[in-house]
């Protein structure tokens, strides 16, 4: 088996495909209160994750967005459940009430809490827990990184605050594991609110102080080079791209607002768009950044965008079409319905489950060295991994993979 | 290449300079060694050769520093990212990126560099350091070794004419830390990079190097010289280098082969002389063979993921055994730590220590039976200054008020008490964290790679401190990739590959017979078993340094 040179083979898919993909399910999961839908949607988002997931510290971050989604269902059925409003219908138990003036009206505290207000706060948490999955599947898939580099170079001035602040959480992540051990080395608890006490600035200085470690590093290694433009090509740039953002703000004021501005600022955007255009032009040329093996636009990134695009057109028409199903209807109470396009629609958005290219990974499978001799032989270089995983080639790999997962990696490597 | 014209540099805040009128040049094609205490200056004089001093850092610089022409006054870090790079201590801070390639290109994509040149200057730094199998792995996958490798090629890609290294070799074990400094000669030989590296562990870098920098600290002159010269000389020498003064050698030889060639009369002379039983046992400790085991691992296995970090491994500590667990980066020394400190429970088999699996234990009971100071001393410590640590340390583990101020005095005299634990040296940071370890009892003392960054006073300290420990009856067990330590303290060594127990002995027995593990006067006495210089000046009938 030869190795194939395609850069998707290499490095899985372009991190731009994945986060629109995934914009796609969140903007679809905004059009439906439907709950099995919801539910289908974040069931699709993390089937996809576990199948082309890499082996990266980020890829785990989809748990962290599921315990979240947690997090903000019971916020949301709590605050229903004291603040809300009331609707009748079921009444589940009865809260103490306690009397607001009548300026306070549409509010109350306490109540009659019934199952359809309880039904409705936890559908519409769930809506925004789907989201925020949707979210954390593009976080998994694709390195935060990666992202970066595709950014037009104008921007790269923000770059230095972004990458520090990616590299943030992890290693606030890792100092709290740290200084969770060395309370327990010194004695101290690790649990609970005496352990949480006096954790906090230990932990904020040693991730604060290795964001600093990162951004002279990252100065050290030529981030942030100039090349010597003419003082008028800079001016250029930044006033013209001052000068379009002013234009597309009213251009959208227009857009919104009916009758404002002539041919309802149309005009206005695409003269902004054509500015800010040029801006970045002149402003990129300021730094000369190449780019290493750029992350390439094929066949799997279109089908994974496209699926992602096709899950949310079927829920925007059938919500313009009037499918029934597609809201959560409490009044009265009753199993919610299924419509079938939309269905079918979102499952289309398990595509990229199979067209992506399956990630490039490094040994995953315990690998025991064959016996010769009654001896095993030595596998691996002298630093290998930290254990008797044997490091493989990638093209090893690959095909171990492909074996382990039984399913077709080739999809559309074109 | 690298020219300071009267150099001062003065930390913001500090009463007195860092650096004090600096004069030095250094050649094309040198490889320059700096040696020095912790906390003399070196790596301040390292980074202000590419300007993260004063631009990173703050501080008033008086003076010049040029490289290849261009003054780091005028021109920042990032202007000089094609001429110089850097290495810092920890190289896992450096990275920007997160996969082995990405990293490597990093710099070159910054400097503008044309995508097929560059495409094929990643190929040649993964060859040249052999990181082609690592080459789509997440940064964060690697063991201490390869990130090491990795941060060395990230600025290597980029073919700067100066290379900056701080500590290269401190987190490496003995065959990863002589591959490294192989390919940094190679450079300077191949490429006539000028070379410039501070490290503790002379032993490693000795043969290396064209000039020594001695950094005498406090703003003292700087002294510096041929290697041989300075060596003949200074305060902190290598094993061979003590050798080499005892038996009245000139000129010093720096490597393992010269000395060998002007070892052979004293190899005939220490050829009838009685060995000694063990080197601890002549520091008078109890030999702990007989003793009944108070720590017990037995078949321990653990597993992250699909990495195995410990496979079916099985070793017994007495009291009174100072115990040296070697093995290369990543073999599983600090994965057994853990497991030892109750940080952690094996996945498969038994851990006991005194009786009891220690995770069982609460933690205010944990530290009266065992104590680890881990890897990075600093972990352990985040009180404002250190009286305020002891009295911390005191009051949250009920022991007596004082008890950890006496510890630390028995430790290391004269700390001093009101200095933020950050700005205390690698040494006295150390020595801090062994007193707050040490102050409730335990009877089992694990340390983790206690001498990294360690200067040679330090390090003699920690080895009596050690010594002292298994005299008193505790059980001491050091996780090192030193030889010289390990050589020095350990009454058996334990020897770790890839989660398993590959060699568990008597030092004597392992490290000599290992080309790896063996200490350098071992190395130069060959088929003579001596471990130290000590030893040898004993058996010609001399004192030991350390009594």
């Amino acid at each position: 088996m030869t190795r194939r040179s395609t850069p998707s083979g290499r490095r899985g898919l372009h991190p731009a495909a994945w986060w629109l993909w995934a914009a796609c399910l969140a903007g679809a999961a905004t059009r439906t209160t439907n709950p099995i839908l919801l539910a289908l949607i974040a069931v699709v988002a993390a089937f996809v994750v576990s199948a082309r997931r890499t082996a990266a510290p980020w890829s785990r971050s989809i748990v962290f967005f599921f315990r979240m989604g947690v997090v903000v269902i019971v916020v949301r059925v709590v605050v229903q459940v004291i603040f809300g409003d009331r609707l009748p219908g079921h009444v589940l138990f009865t809260l103490p009430q306690v009397p607001l003036p009548s300026w306070a009206a549409g509010v109350s505290i306490g109540g009659q809490v019934t199952a359809e207000s309880v039904i409705e706060a936890a559908v519409d948490g769930l809506r925004l827990a789907v989201i925020l999955i949707c979210f954390g599947a593009a976080n998994s898939l694709a390195s935060p990184y990666r992202l970066l580099r595709c950014l037009p170079a104008i921007l790269y001035e923000a770059g230095v605050a972004v990458t520090v602040s990616l590299a943030f959480a992890p290693e606030v992540v890792m100092a709290i594991a740290a200084v969770r051990d060395a309370r327990r080395l010194r004695g101290r608890p690790t649990r609970g609110v005496a352990g949480l006490r006096g954790m906090a600035i230990p932990v904020l200085e040693s991730a604060l102080d290795r964001s600093l470690q990162l951004a002279s590093s990252m100065d050290a290694r030529g981030y942030g080079r100039r090349v010597a433009v003419p003082s008028g090509t800079r001016r250029l740039g930044a006033g013209s791209t001052a000068v379009g953002l002013l234009l597309i703000m009213a251009g959208v004021y227009g857009l919104l607002d009916t009758g404002s501005l002539p041919a309802g600022g149309v005009p206005f955007v695409a003269v902004g768009a054509v500015l800010v255009g040029v801006g970045m032009a002149a402003g990129g040329r300021r730094t000369d950044r190449t780019r290493y093996r750029p992350d390439l636009w094929r066949t799997a990134e279109w089908l994974v965008v496209g699926s992602g695009a096709v899950a949310l057109a079927s829920l925007i028409a059938a919500g313009v079409t009037g499918v029934s199903g597609l809201q959560l209807v409490v009044t009265p109470l009753r199993f919610p319905q299924l419509p079938l396009v939309p269905m079918v629609g979102v499952l289309v958005g398990l595509l990229p489950a199979v067209a992506a290219p399956a990630p490039p990974t490094f040994a995953t499978i315990r690998h025991r060295p064959p016996v010769v001799d009654g001896r095993p032989e030595p596998v691996g270089p002298a630093d290998a991994v930290p254990s008797a995983v044997a490091v493989e080639s990638a093209v090893a790999v690959e095909s171990a993979v492909a074996v382990e997962s039984a399913e077709p990696v080739e999809g559309s490597r074109a | 290449m690298i020219r300071f014209s009267d150099v001062s540099f003065t930390y913001d805040g500090a009463d007195h300079p860092t650096l004090s009128h600096v004069d030095l040049s250094i050649d094309e094609g040198e490889l320059c060694l700096v040696v020095g205490q912790t906390g003399s200056g070196k790596t301040t004089l390292l980074r202000a050769i590419n300007g993260l001093v004063p631009h990173f850092t703050g501080g008033h610089l008086g003076g010049e520093v040029r490289v290849g022409g261009r003054s780091t006054r005028d021109f920042p870090p990032r202007e000089l990212a094609d001429l110089v790079g850097v290495v810092g201590q920890n190289p896992a801070t450096s990275f920007v990126t997160d996969t082995v390639e990405d990293e490597l290109a990093y710099t070159m994509e910054n400097l503008g560099i044309a995508p097929d040149a560059m495409r094929r200057r990643v190929e040649d730094t993964l060859d040249l350091l052999g990181l082609h199998e690592l080459r789509n792995r997440p940064l964060t996958a690697l063991s201490g070794g390869q990130q090491q490798r990795v941060a060395i090629g990230a600025v290597l890609s980029a073919s700067p004419r100066v290379l900056v290294l701080d500590e290269p070799t401190s987190a490496l074990d003995p065959a990863a830390a002589e591959e490294v400094l192989a390919s940094l000669t190679r450079l300077v030989h191949d490429v006539g990079m000028t070379v410039v590296l501070a490290e503790h562990r002379l032993e490693r870098v000795i043969p290396f190097a064209d000039r020594v920098v001695l950094v005498p600290g406090d703003g003292a002159p700087l002294v510096v010289g041929s290697t041989a010269d300075i060596m003949a000389t200074s305060p902190v020498a290598p094993p061979l280098v003590e050798l080499a003064r005892l038996a009245g050698w000139s000129p010093v030889p720096l490597s393992v082969r010269d000395a060998r060639r002007l070892a052979g009369p004293l190899r005939q002379r220490l050829a009838g002389a009685p060995l000694p039983g063990t080197s601890a046992a002549v520091g008078g400790a109890v030999v702990g063979a007989d003793a009944t085991p108070v720590v017990r691992v037995a078949r321990a296995s653990v597993h992250y993921g699909p990495v195995v970090a410990l496979d079916h491994a099985s070793v017994e500590l007495g009291a009174g055994e100072v115990v040296a667990l070697m093995g290369r980066n990543g073999s599983g020394k600090s994965t057994l730590l853990a497991q030892l400190a109750g940080l952690r429970s094996p996945s498969e088999g038994r851990v006991t220590v005194a009786g009891k699996p220690p995770t069982d234990l609460p933690a205010r009971k944990l530290i009266t039976v065992v104590g680890l100071v881990p890897q990075d001393a600093g972990a352990l410590l985040y009180g404002e200054t250190v009286a305020d640590e002891c009295s911390t340390a005191d009051r949250e583990t009920g022991l007596d008020p004082g008890t950890t101020a006496s510890m630390l005095d028995e430790v290391l005299p004269g700390m001093p008490q009101n200095r933020h634990p950050r700005d205390l040296s690698e040494g006295q940071r150390l020595a801090l964290a062994l007193a707050i370890v040490l102050a409730p009892g335990p009877s089992v003392v694990l340390l983790d790679e206690p001498t990294r960054g360690l200067d040679y006073p330090s390090k003699e300290r920690l080895v009596m401190v050690l010594r002292k420990l298994a005299a008193d009856g505790d059980c001491v067990l050091v996780a090192t990739h030193d030889v010289e330590l390990a050589a020095q303290v350990a009454t058996r060594v334990v020897v770790l590959a890839e989660g398993e127990v590959v060699a568990d002995g008597p030092a004597r027995d392992v490290v000599c017979h290992s080309p790896v593990f063996a200490p350098q006067v071992a190395k130069v006495l060959a088929p003579e078993p001596w471990l130290t210089v000590d030893e040898v000046r004993v058996a010609l009938g001399g004192r030991r340094r350390d009594q």
